[in-house]
């Protein structure tokens, strides 16, 4: 059939079954948003920066594992996106974004609003493609959402000039991809996993390290059933959170700089380490060379890169880990005895008893801890919970009851601040039926605030609980612990009034100081059906603990802070 | 401890590719000692050959990070004085015409190579060897006081 460039782009989303698309209109891009305004098959959100449409693509792709799209002009409103795409990409997010470009005949001139997109999204995307024929559009389209979907899955960037846009050619969309190299490898070697069953066979203290891999594969109910078949003990990553009940006998909880002192020593002291999915991140391991000593390790994951890049590893499988698991679970089954590792547990329990997660509650001030745990309560399974970045986010991740894989939602690998509450607008639209919670901080809603007006006009009703601790406040822990608390640029006093913003803009507002007014403003918020912003009063001086300063061993955990 | 590699990539022929593979090793940090590029003849894929120094952990990680790129076909990984592959290097050289044309031709001779050209003023030299004898003629040149050394970087191919 011939058509123009941008209704092939309209076809092709609608070819590869989107139902929602956000982005931000401009001159390069406007022939696709003619054509967007002339259909009526998906939904396009108009976000108030495009940075906030590339972050609601990627919340969108992780609360349904679908592949988010988001599409953007060129110029300006291209690099806005670029944090969006770092953020997929360190997280490796299934995502497709397009940008506008200036025509063919200008690339190279300067021209106006011209950026060499491809060449700033190059390191921060799993592949780009800039177009240059109108014969080649439909091919890149249906090669992206291949490639941002398979193998380590991650963002993909198509930049279309402008001309092509305005170009007529024919449309066929191709029903399947043929890349002579591209050939994400999916099934592990089965007989380097059955010497990995051998070996967890003979550990006396083996352990699961579980990543965010198992959540991008969808294989956390194998994990479950792994675990509980074998009685072998966890640690989840930030990333993983939800893999396993959080009330999982077997769940050691959080590992890594904010992990739990089990999770740290059990990391610490195992002699088989079985990695799913996780990249042994700077953030897990602390010191390298004092990173579990004892352990052999066992590393499934899907990126060759990842196998040995850190760690030295003795049986890597390069697999997807939903197929691998499908290949090993029989195996285990077969080899294992069903829960062994008494002794093991008996000692990882003393660990759990010896120090637990705990903090200080007050009556006089809420304190970050409670107010998420008591999220916790009132809400429980039926949210889905987001995060920005800070104090606020390690809280979450550490006191939330997570029950569920894409449960949890937060910018790990970057640590982007601003990308909370811009997801749970992605995360909503693709998960209606669920409380979308935005856990944030005073200093990350700001970065992205402007999405009060988009949440109001499309009536998308997620709930924003800013932990208000008038600080950047894990700028401010650490300026405490490391830098004789010299307080350098991270007071946040001077705050703006969250009601009147978010009331300003269509949404409700709750100033929060005791416990009481917080159960009030959830259950209000929950019942409103509109944006809310509830600003939580909460103690100022609260920390992240425990915690493994930075470049520390694991075993090593600063359990307290006395000033 | 640093080892040097040749580095053999083949790649899909196509817009963009040679800034993925210079900005995998910027952005990564590893070194590019030579890089060299030109199109496979009959087919649509261009050969990269890289010279590369680093530790086996590093050297590994640029192959699988090199694999990883999607227009990557093939990667191969070959130490300096590998037996079953040849690796050639050319260089230009030009010399000043107040040197002696014989004895540089004659030691250019023993380096796969003699003169090419004999302009105005000066002498231009064309040598094709093993990357180390390259190495080894250019410092044997010095006393003929060179006034400009040119490169081409390692080639490298299968017996
Ligand atoms: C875009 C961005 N800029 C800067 C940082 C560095 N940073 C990490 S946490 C943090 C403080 C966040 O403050 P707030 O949102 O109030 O959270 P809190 O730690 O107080 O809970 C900062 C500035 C970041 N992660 N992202
Ligand atoms: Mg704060």
């Amino acid at each position: 059939m011939k058509m123009t460039g941008a209704k092939m782009v309209c076809e092709a989303l609608k070819c590869e079954g989107v139902k929602t698309v956000f982005g931000y209109p401009g001159g390069a891009i406007m022939n696709v948003y003619d054509e967007i305004y002339k259909q009526d098959y998906f939904e396009h959100i108009l976000n108030r920066h495009e940075q906030a449409s590339v972050h609601a693509a990627d919340g969108y792709a992780r609360a349904t594992g679908k592949t988010g799209v988001a599409i953007v002009t060129s110029g300006p409103g291209f690099t806005n996106a670029v944090t969006g795409l770092a953020t997929a990409y360190m997280d490796s997010i299934p995502m497709v974004v397009i940008s506008g470009q200036v025509p063919l005949s200008l690339i190279g001139t300067d021209g106006f609003q011209e950026i060499d997109a491809v060449g700033i999204s190059r390191p921060c995307t799993k592949h780009n493609f800039l177009v240059k024929t109108i014969e080649e559009l439909p091919r890149i389209i249906k090669e992206a959402f291949y490639i941002a979907s398979s193998g380590r899955p991650g963002p993909v960037h198509i930049d279309i000039p402008k001309c092509i846009t305005a170009q007529e050619g024919s449309f066929d969309y191709p029903t399947s991809v043929n890349m002579p190299t591209y050939k994400p490898h999916t099934k592990g070697n089965v007989r380097q996993i059955k010497k990995a069953v051998q070996t967890i066979k003979k550990a006396q203290k083996p352990l699961l390290y579980i990543g965010g891999g198992v959540t991008l594969s969808n294989s956390y109910e194998m994990v479950r059933d792994l675990a509980a078949f074998s009685g072998i003990p966890a640690v989840e990553t930030l990333m993983a959170r939800g893999t396993l009940r959080s009330d999982d006998e077997l769940l050691l909880g959080m590992v890594g700089m904010h992990g739990t002192y089990a999770a740290n020593m059990a990391m610490s002291e195992c002699d088989v380490l079985i990695s799913l999915g996780a990249r042994f991140d700077d953030r897990v391991t602390g010191k390298l060379e004092e990173f579990a000593v004892d352990a052999e390790i066992i590393h499934v994951d899907v990126d060759p890169t990842s196998i040995g890049k850190l760690v030295d590893v003795d049986y890597p499988i390069v697999g997807d880990i939903y197929k691998v698991l499908q290949d090993m679970l029989p195996i285990v089954k077969e080899n294992l005895e069903h829960g062994r590792y008494e002794k093991w547990r008996k000692l990882l329990e003393k660990y759990k008893n010896l120090h637990p997660l705990k903090y200080e509650d007050s009556d006089e001030v809420i304190k970050p801890q409670w107010a998420i745990e008591r999220i916790g309560e009132l809400i429980g399974d039926d949210a889905i919970i987001t995060s920005d970045v800070g104090q606020h986010q390690m809280w979450a991740a550490m006191h939330y009851p997570f029950n569920n894989a894409r449960q949890w939602i937060n910018s790990g690998g970057l640590g982007t601040m601003g990308y909370g509450f811009p997801a749970a607008l992605g995360a909503k639209k693709g998960q209606p039926e669920k409380v979308v919670v935005n856990i944030t901080g005073d200093g990350s809603i700001l970065m992205n605030m402007q999405e009060l007006i988009t949440a109001a006009e499309y009536n998308i009703p997620v709930i924003n609980v800013i932990l208000n601790n008038n600080y950047l406040g894990m700028v401010r822990q650490w300026q405490t612990f490391f830098y004789d608390k010299r307080h350098s640029e991270t007071d946040l006093s001077f705050g703006p009034d969250f009601v009147k913003l978010a009331q300003s803009c269509g949404g409700v507002g709750y100033n929060v100081e005791t416990k009481a007014e917080f159960d009030k403003a959830i259950e209000d918020a929950i019942k409103v059906n509109k944006v809310t912003f509830i600003n939580v009063a909460v103690d100022r001086l609260e920390n992240v603990l425990p915690m493994v300063p930075a470049g520390g061993s694991l075993y090593n955990m600063m359990l307290e802070y006395k000033d | 401890m640093n080892e040097r590699r040749i580095i053999s990539v083949i790649v899909s022929n196509e817009h963009g590719v040679l800034s993925r593979i210079s900005g995998l090793f910027a952005g990564r940090g590893y070194n590019i000692e030579t890089l060299t590029v030109a199109p496979i003849p009959n087919t649509n894929f261009s050969r990269f050959t890289i010279s590369t120094k680093g530790s086996v952990q590093v050297i590994e990680q640029i192959t699988k990070q090199l694999h990883k790129l999607i227009p990557t076909l093939k990667v191969m990984e070959h130490k300096e004085h590998d037996v079953d592959n040849i690796q050639k290097e050319m260089a230009l050289l030009k010399f000043p015409d107040s040197e002696s044309v014989a004895d540089i031709d004659a030691l250019s001779k023993a380096y796969n190579g003699g003169v090419v050209n004999v302009g105005d003023n000066v002498i231009v030299v064309m040598v094709a060897d093993e990357p180390f004898r390259i190495k080894q003629f250019i410092k044997a040149t010095e006393k003929y006081n060179p006034v400009e050394i040119v490169r081409g970087g390692v080639v490298a191919i299968e017996r």
